[in-house]
């Protein structure tokens, strides 16, 4: 067997997979959103062939995304405001915290480094579980706040407020989000620091004009690496709120799929929120790119 | 100079506050809610005195099927999806670095696309794969479960190893060819050893990852024999699931932990005895490799 062959042997396997259950999978997707409806059964029907391809769904869920005062545009706006409330909580706290650790802890680094990661391997949903416990109308949260009048007797934290929902994302995801700008800054030269400082610098213009430049691609990719699954998060909110309107996208998306009759829409909103965040992604894709040559690998 | 010093230090003093604060509140309400797994009453809110009836006896996690099954369930869906996901993702990976054709870009781009869409897009993508195409072998549940695991967790491994590949120079593997190896030789003598540390990181990646997924894991299940744990968590945590909830997720991450810091120790004795310093330790590989993916 030559070494082509050989490599191409290898590389088979894998891609028949990729084919099938990412090209195909995304495009039965697609067929569902641009299919019809099954008129006796009310089920989606997949239209396979570009011919037969119908704007419904997609144009149904289009006008819903007026903007100001359609269905899904309320939810829509109301994500994009709790993605970001959450993404600067991730950056206020999980920055330094990523900071200190990849640029002072000096012998702590590996111990603290553990325990950044250790969020990740105790599951999400016991995360979650954990503070559904705490915030209950009995749960301990009340039992120190409502003492200090902080909120009424009983406090319904879990009856689909706003805050509870935000800090429920960001306490998820922070963890995902502080490894990738750790990761960035640990390959950061502390002797530009020094360098600063002894050209006069100091402790803010070094960390405005040094350190936060050198950040900029951890911070990105972190808030990409975090913002992705939030725009799909329907879990967090149904365990921390249940309530509609809190929804999100992934809400909507994941309660349209769970009834027969509205698989199609669930199919159409997925199509144009990955149509939105390719657009998005679009500008950090290019800007990794070449932050990616400029290194040079 | 003395006052600066003092200005820094106090800028010390706070990023160590912060740090501490941070690491307390990720973590103590994890500790709390395995410390109620101990409560007396059947709250998981309010503390009613110690007791071990949700660990050991009638009313625990051991003697509840609904919780053992979901427990064995998770874990041979983990085990499925390191022994698909690894050799899968290491022989792709070792095509997508070392082909040299015009199908290796967008087959890589292709790989990592569960990457850059979020995870309910695909898990919907793959619930009408496999409900409106008539695929042999795979339907909804097990098989569909692990067949949606793998695709998510694959690219994970392929930014794994594809990392390690690139530092591994292709003239090892020629001069075992032009020694008289068959490229299968070259391939299990030369690439396999020196790719031991990634194959073990994307093998701890995947456990972790197989064993947290929910959104994937819950659109591709079928019947209730196929809830995994993290499905379990969902849907009883708003109900009025006992403390024994919370000894069955206090189980199911103390097992994660353990795995991976065994792999970590052997991966760390791996890297030692190679000399390996550029190859990502498996711990922050587990979110950094969707970072390197973009």
């Amino acid at each position: 067997m030559s070494p082509r062959r050989y490599l191409l042997a290898l590389g088979v396997p894998g891609l028949i997979w990729v084919v099938l259950f990412v090209t195909l999978a995304l495009y039965s997707l697609l067929a569902i959103a641009l299919g019809g409806i099954d008129p006796l059964l009310l089920t989606p029907v997949p239209a396979w062939n570009p011919v037969d391809w119908s704007t419904a769904n997609v144009h149904e869920v289009a006008q819903s995304l007026q903007p100001f005062s359609g269905d899904t545009w309320i939810v829509f706006q109301r994500t994009c405001i709790y993605i970001l409330l959450a993404l600067a909580g991730c950056i206020l706290i999980g920055y330094p915290v990523a900071y200190f650790t990849a640029v002072h802890a000096g012998r702590w680094r590996g111990p603290i480094l553990a325990l950044l990661v250790l969020p990740l391997l105790v599951s999400y949903m016991l995360r979650m579980l954990a503070w559904v416990g705490l915030l209950s109308p009995q749960g301990w949260v009340n039992a120190v706040l409502v003492p200090l009048h902080v909120v009424p007797a009983n406090f319904g934290w879990l009856d689909g407020r706003a805050i509870t929902v935000v800090s429920g994302l960001m306490y998820g995801w922070i963890p995902y989000f502080i490894i990738p700008v750790y990761a960035a800054l640990a390959r950061f030269d502390t002797r530009y620091l020094e360098a600063s400082r002894d050209l006069g610098a100091g402790t803010g213009s070094t960390f405005l004009h040094v350190t936060l430049p050198m950040s900029r691609q951890g911070l990105l990719a972190g808030t990409v690496v975090v913002a992705l699954p939030m725009f799909g998060d329907f879990f967090t909110n149904g365990l921390l709120s249940g309530v509609s309107s809190t929804g999100m996208v992934g809400t909507l998306i994941n309660t349209y799929a769970e009834s027969q009759t509205n698989q199609a829409v669930a199919a159409a909103v997925a199509v144009w929120l990955t149509v939105f965040l390719g657009i998005l992604l679009l500008p950090y894709l290019r800007s990794s790119a070449r932050a990616g040559r400029e290194v040079g690998r | 100079m003395s006052s600066r010093l003092r200005h820094a230090s106090w800028g010390k003093i706070g990023l160590v506050a912060i740090v501490v604060l941070y690491i307390v509140w990720s973590l103590a309400p994890v500790a709390i809610a395995f410390l109620f797994s101990f409560n007396a009453g059947y709250s998981r809110s309010t503390w009613q005195g110690f007791s071990m009836q949700w660990w050991t006896g009638s009313k625990s996690v051991f003697n509840l099927p609904i919780y053992t099954d979901a427990i064995r369930h998770s874990l041979l869906l983990a085990v499925l999806a390191v022994i698909i996901t690894v050799p899968l993702g290491v022989s792709l990976s070792i095509f997508l670095s070392r082909w040299r054709g015009i199908t290796a870009r967008p087959a890589s781009f292709l790989a990592t696309v569960p990457l850059v869409v979020p995870e309910l897009v695909l898990a919907l993508a793959l619930f009408f794969l496999v409900t409106k195409v008539n695929l042999p072998v795979v339907t909804l549940g097990t098989s569909g479960q692990v067949v949606g695991q793998v695709t998510f967790i694959l690219p994970l491994v392929i930014v794994i190893t594809i990392g390690r590949l690139s530092s591994i120079p292709t003239g090892y593997e020629e001069a075992a060819q032009d020694l008289g190896a068959s490229p299968p030789q070259s391939f299990r003598l030369v690439l396999v050893p020196l790719l031991q540390p990634a194959i073990l990181a994307s093998a701890i990646v995947a456990f972790a990852v197989s064993i947290d997924d929910f959104v994937i894991t819950q659109y591709m299940s079928s019947t209730s024999s196929t809830q995994s744990v993290p499905m379990l968590i969902y849907t009883a945590t708003r109900g009025g699931a006992t403390p024994a909830l919370n000894a069955m997720a206090t189980i199911m991450a103390v097992t994660t932990i353990v795995i991976a810091a065994v792999g970590f120790a052997l991966y760390r004795l791996l890297a030692r005895r190679e000399q390996i310093t550029d190859v990502p330790a498996p711990a922050p590989a587990l979110a950094v490799s969707r970072e390197g993916a973009l």
